[in-house]
């Protein structure tokens, strides 16, 4: 071995000093800036999408919140709703909508003609302005009030999908033009109601608790049903999901042996965790609706398939709280005389629990956004009616979940559901958000470390 | 008997059970519970659970069994000419369970007394049912009246049998455990192992589900293949099913489903896996506390967002957009749906995924291999690079396969942004489709189970099962043999 000594030529001679970085160190320096930067641009865009995401969502469905109406005074004439004269709602019940329908045109009349507004379009335009579905509204509303009948009473009915459209800025002059059912004479008609004082937009609590409407009356589409049921298959993955993952969790971290069993069922969870989601859809519609015969659309059947799918997650938060639990805790109640199932049950388990409810809730908000497997067990089904509560055997009535029902408004042609759709969207990220924050809540305030 | 009164007369005598277990045991021990084997209420839950466990059991099951066996007796005093085929049959039998159901709903409700629904005449039964609010499709003939009160005898003697043997079961438990009360009978052992029992039931479920995955599409995929040749699904180049009930015309080939699902899931990994990878090493190896506390989170909320939302993302953001900016001045086509719009939206959604994947592999790299580098003179990024990720590179390998397989059963994206067309084409801004779209397409509406058209899903689901499924196993297994490595 040679030693160096300090007169052996360098193979770069040293052009300055330590203070002033060489050209190799400049390129390396610059070199780590830039890589910096990727990352930084990385999480950014990340971040970045995230914002457009939300952005895109509320522009497009913050105005499913607001609804434009009608007032309008409709004579409720007596002949014609109730022909028997008694006010019993039972024989009030023969006269359908179409009864109805002229009543609330001669108000419609009426009421443009009291605010002293002129217009030459034709009675079927103007009828237009108004919803279909406001017949059925006031046909509700008068049976459930046969005493209005012979009254000339105030009506606030829905206005039609475009005229709510234009207050929302969705429709314009421009496009009514192009647009077959809809005219600018309409519009200025609907602005003229506007300054009467009679049209006008509020917040639409129908949206959220309405039952959905056909593909012709987006303004009267609601989420009252899509919101129980999503709720009621939350009930069934809550009741079925927690104690069946609490007890996997407990046998499988606290009691199993180390065998191939075991093995078999730890394998089992991973994969299952990771089983795109479209398959336990499969599942469901050939075991629980082919095999068991379970209804079709029913509560229940979403429930079943979502459990299975939100099990591996509580399973493997559980299996983490009860790790975490110091072995200590075990030692001490073994030691005092406890069994191995007292220590577990009494001690470990009460001290896990906090952890246990977080991984829950969080399994419980994945399984309320998943799509995809009710729709293969006909949840995507134009439900109108609301199901029984659940111990009059709701959960095995039709109903749709809130996420296929955004499906749903998707997947019709009024370019008003894409509001709709945007809307529903909004409620269940807000049903997340309460969901996640009871989760992080839960987790700050109990959380123990050790 | 109904289920429900039967449970309750199990809870009721499960819990006198319990009462009278916990007096026996401690008259046993003179009142001292120190005399006793196990803590006296152990004697009482000794007790409960004999009564209700083999009762619940034998229940559940007789309620599985009950109907099968009484619409096979009942399909077999249907006369062969009443009806063509196994589908007509079933048609048939969903009217007799509805005379049946409708037969006693009016006894219920006193419509009918229980001899006259016994001697219901065929010809207003309809208008009679209708009245109760029972619908039933057609008129009511002799042959579906006939079953439909064969149907009822049976049920009813069924029922009969099963209340009385539940009752005798229950009450069997309940004389045995309680005979066998005394001081030093180990009440604490015998309900710990049955509690054992059940917590083994509880995860066993996992491999129940895996196994009914499996068989649920395998007998399906089966009869799908004994209607239309393997070799065609395999390796046909078109996807073109006739409406169901033609048969015959539909070509079901299943190479353009995949190539859509591959080229979209490419494009999606091509924009989450740079984003992701770099995201990771800034935040854990560049990011201070606070701004690391401030950007994870956030990224992660990403992957709390449900694919619905994504999927109208595409729909009406995303794809439009690229529509208007790249695909229409290029003259690349005209449609909002693409492979573009859906796999990069897709790799929005598995940016957290990966980053939070290559997160834990990087941080689970030693920090002395850190050190070294730095004590040679190496830069953060001259270690990252040459140091951390050659080191971290299967566990990151390993996250790209499990986003991988993500992406490959991704499906609320892919069916609202990918469009429905089944091509082969290198155009990313063509609508393509992709396995899981047809899935969903095949199996919503009406659906035949007997023809090859509504079948082929099952066939494409086992496809996917097995694909992902050997995505995760290859991804785990590395994961794991990476982790050994550090361990």
């Amino acid at each position: 071995m040679t030693i160096a000594t300090a007169d052996t030529p360098r193979s770069t001679p040293n052009a300055g000093s330590l203070m002033q970085a060489d050209a190799k160190t400049a390129k390396r320096n610059a070199r780590e800036k830039r890589f910096r930067l990727y990352g930084l641009i990385a999480v950014c865009t990340g971040i970045l999408m995230l914002v457009l995401l939300m952005i895109s969502i509320l522009t497009a469905g913050l105005s499913a919140f607001r609804q434009t109406t009608i007032e309008i005074s409709v004579p409720l004439d007596a002949e014609r709703l109730d022909p028997e004269g008694n006010r019993n709602p039972v024989e009030m019940a023969s006269v359908t909508t179409f009864g109805y329908a002229p009543l609330l045109r001669d108000g419609l009349m009426q009421t443009i003609e009291a605010a002293g507004i002129e217009t030459d379009l034709p009675e079927g335009d103007i009828a237009d302005l108004i919803s279909d579905e406001s017949v059925a509204q006031l046909r509700a509303t008068v049976l459930a009030n046969p005493e209005l009948v012979g009254q000339t009473v105030p009506v606030e009915v829905l206005a039609s999908g475009r005229i709510d459209g234009f207050f929302k800025g969705r429709v314009t002059y421009e496009t009514a033009e192009l647009d077959s059912n809809i005219s600018p004479e309409q519009l200025r008609l609907a602005e003229a109601l506007e300054e009467a004082g009679l049209l006008r937009t509020g917040f639409n609590w129908r949206f959220i608790t309405a039952p959905d409407a056909s593909s012709t009356r987006p303004e009267a589409a609601g989420l009252g049903v899509a919101i129980l049921g999503s709720f009621y298959m939350m009930l069934v993955v809550l009741v079925l999901s927690l104690p069946i993952g609490v007890a996997a969790s407990i046998y499988l971290e606290e009691f199993a042996p180390q065998n191939r069993f075991t093995d078999l069922i730890e394998v089992n969870i991973s994969n299952l965790a990771a089983v795109p989601s479209i398959v336990f859809g499969i599942l469901g519609l050939a075991i629980f609706i082919n095999f068991a015969g379970l209804p079709q659309s029913a509560p229940i059947v979403g429930g079943l398939v979502l459990t299975l799918m939100t099990l591996p997650t509580i399973i493997i938060a559980t299996r983490a709280a009860l790790k975490a639990v110091p072995p200590s805790i075990r030692d001490a109640a073994l030691g005092i005389g406890a069994s191995k199932m007292q220590a577990v049950f009494h001690h470990v388990l009460p001290l896990a629990m906090p952890g246990i409810l977080t991984g829950t809730i969080i399994g419980l908000a994945q399984a309320l956004g998943e799509t995809a497997p009710l729709l293969l067990i006909g949840m995507v089904a134009f439900v109108r009616e609301y199901p029984d509560a659940p111990w009059d055997g709701g959960l095995f009535d039709p109903a749709t979940a809130l996420p296929v029902q955004v499906y749903n408004f998707t997947q019709r042609s009024d370019p008003a559901f894409v509001e709709r759709a945007s809307g529903a969207i909004i409620v269940l990220l807000i049903f997340l958000l309460i969901m996640n924050l009871a989760a992080i809540f839960l987790r700050r305030k109990f959380e123990r470390r050790w | 008997m109904s289920p429900l009164w039967l449970l309750v007369s199990i809870a009721v005598l499960a819990l006198i059970g319990a009462v009278i277990g916990r007096r026996k045991a401690m008259a046993s021990a003179g009142g001292d519970a120190r005399e006793l084997h196990s803590l006296p209420n152990y004697y009482g839950a000794n007790v409960a659970l004999l009564v209700t466990a083999p009762a619940l059991l034998v229940l559940a099951a007789w309620m599985i069994l009950q109907p099968m066996l009484i619409e096979g007796r009942v399909a077999s005093i249907v006369p062969d000419a009443a009806y063509q085929d196994a589908g007509a049959l079933n048609l048939l039998m969903a009217d007799v369970r509805r005379v049946a159901g409708g037969l006693d709903l009016a006894v219920a409700q006193g419509a009918l007394t229980a001899q006259e629904a016994h001697d219901a005449e065929a010809t207003d039964l309809r208008a009679r049912l209708a009245e109760i609010g029972v619908a039933v499709g057609s008129e009511v003939d002799t042959v579906i009246l006939e079953a439909a009160q064969r149907y009822r005898v049976l049920d009813s003697r069924a029922d009969l049998a099963r209340t009385v043997v539940i009752l005798i079961l229950a009450l069997a438990g309940f004389i045995f455990t309680v005979s066998r009360i005394d001081r030093t009978y180990r009440a604490r052992n015998s309900v710990e192992l049955a509690v054992l029992v059940l917590l083994i039931g509880a995860s066993t479920i996992a491999i129940l589900t895996t196994f009914g995955i499996v068989m649920s599409m395998l007998f399906e995929t089966m009869n799908f293949f004994r209607q239309y040749p393997a070799s065609e699904f395999f390796f046909s180049t078109t996807w073109d099913p006739s409406f169901s009930g033609r048969g015959g015309a539909s070509e079901l080939g299943i190479l353009p489903l995949l190539w859509g699902t591959l080229y979209i899931s490419l494009i999606a990994l091509l924009v989450s896996v740079p984003i992701g990878l770099f995201a990771a090493i800034y935040l854990s190896e560049y990011a201070d506390k606070r701004f690391r506390g401030f950007a994870k989170p956030l990224l992660e909320v990403l992957a709390g967002i449900p694919t619905i939302v994504y999927g109208l993302f595409a729909l009406i953001t995303v794809g439009p957009l690229l529509r208007d900016a790249i695909a229409s001045p290029l003259g690349l086509g005209n449609s909002a749906s693409s492979v573009m719009t859906a796999g990069l939206v897709m790799g929005i959604m598995l940016i957290p995924f990966v980053s939070s994947l290559s997160d834990d592999i990087i941080n689970a790299v030693p920090q002395a291999m850190r050190d070294g580098s730095y004590g040679l003179g190496a830069t953060q990024s001259e270690t990252i690079r040459q140091v951390i990720v050659p080191a971290a590179l299967p566990g990151i390998v390993g996250a790209i396969l499990l986003a991988a397989s993500r992406a490959i059963g991704e499906t609320m994206i892919v069916v609202l942004g990918a469009g429905a067309a089944a091509r082969i084409d290198v155009n990313p801004f063509e609508a393509m489709t992709t396995v899981t779209v047809k899935i969903v397409s095949q199996l919503t509406g009406d659906t035949d189970f007997s023809s090859p058209e509504t079948l082929v899903a099952f066939a494409l689901g086992l496809t996917l099962f097995v694909i992902t499924l050997g995505l995760n196993v290859l991804a785990l297994y590395i994961v794991r043999r990476y982790r050994e490595q550090y361990e």
